[in-house]
């Protein structure tokens, strides 16, 4: 039973990889992708690692895939150009892709990856996974949240445009005199003015 | 009965398959970044079945930073590309030649 699902996954893996790697359209790559990770995170939910398993789904699939989307569908592409030397480089990926396919099956094989019982692990996954981030690796967690602010920062200021951009110069507003606020205008009364008055 | 040689198997095929997208599509930067994603996935299946097999949890945590360092490389290279489309309209790597390597 446990084979027939890891083989169903493994197949629908493949076949989303194969799309990603050969459809014309960006938009419909970036939803095989959104698959091909889908299904990962079933087989990493096989491998009992829960926690990662959901997180692939909430960050990547949530997160990141869509901001792919997002870029996909905001950049006006002319996909014509991009799909030239497709067929000329088609039998070197081949060849390439299939010797290192061969060349790992040939190693993988070894009986010193026949491993098959695996060891029990006890509890939570999260709760396991929580203690070591917190213990062991915590300096390494720390740099990664370094990672990720230096990845925010660098993201908005690539795409930010300074001409576009409303700016208060606090040199001028705390250099402001009321006269340049309000200014006197000097308006005669028609009372004062006299005769003129209708009626 | 799966064992261990299965995942990393399967793990080597799609690695070879996002290789050789590098090699199909090598024209479109989008979807390289693609394949480099699922590069990194296919290395993190390995991480995850030696983490399972060997009953090691050290694995798990590994992939957690992977996943850190891809979201954050997502991130930044999504933002060159819309730099780079607004500068040149483009994403054609071959119309890239502007420091004339």
């Amino acid at each position: 039973m446990e084979s027939v699902i890891f083989y169903i996954f493994a197949a629908i893996l493949l076949f989303a990889a194969t799309m990603v790697i050969t459809v014309r359209n960006p938009v419909r790559a970036a939803l095989f992708l959104v698959l091909a990770f889908f299904t990962s995170a079933g087989i990493w939910l096989m491998l009992e690692a829960e926690f990662l398993a959901i997180s692939l789904v909430l960050v990547y699939v949530g997160a990141v895939l869509v901001l792919f989307l997002f870029v996909v569908m905001m950049l006006d592409i002319d996909l014509a150009p991009l799909k030239e030397g497709f067929t000329r480089y088609l039998p070197l990926g081949i060849i390439v892709a299939a010797l290192i396919v061969v060349e790992m099956i040939a190693v993988l094989n070894a009986p010193q990856f026949d491993i098959s019982a695996a060891q029990a692990t006890d509890g939570s996954n999260t709760k396991m996974l929580g203690r070591l981030l917190y213990t062991v690796y915590v300096y390494p967690f720390e740099i990664a949240s370094v990672i990720l602010t230096v990845a925010i920062v660098a993201a908005i200021t690539l795409t930010l445009r300074e001409h576009h951009r409303k700016l208060q110069d606090p040199a001028k507003q705390v250099m402001v005199k009321s006269a340049d606020r309000l200014r006197m205008v000097d308006l005669r009364s028609k009372k004062q003015d006299g005769e003129g008055s209708e009626s | 009965m799966i064992v261990l040689s299965d995942y990393l198997i399967l793990a080597a095929i799609l690695f070879s398959l996002s290789l050789a997208g590098i090699f199909l599509n090598r024209k479109n930067i989008i979807i390289l970044l693609m394949c480099i994603e699922l590069m990194l996935l296919a290395v993190n299946l390995n991480f995850i079945a030696f983490s399972h097999f060997l009953g090691d949890p050290a694995g798990q945590v590994f992939v957690f930073f992977i996943l850190t360092v891809a979201a954050a490389e997502a991130a930044i290279g999504l933002a060159i590309l819309v730099v780079l489309f607004r500068n040149l309209s483009t994403i054609n790597v071959s119309d890239l030649d502007r420091l004339k390597g």
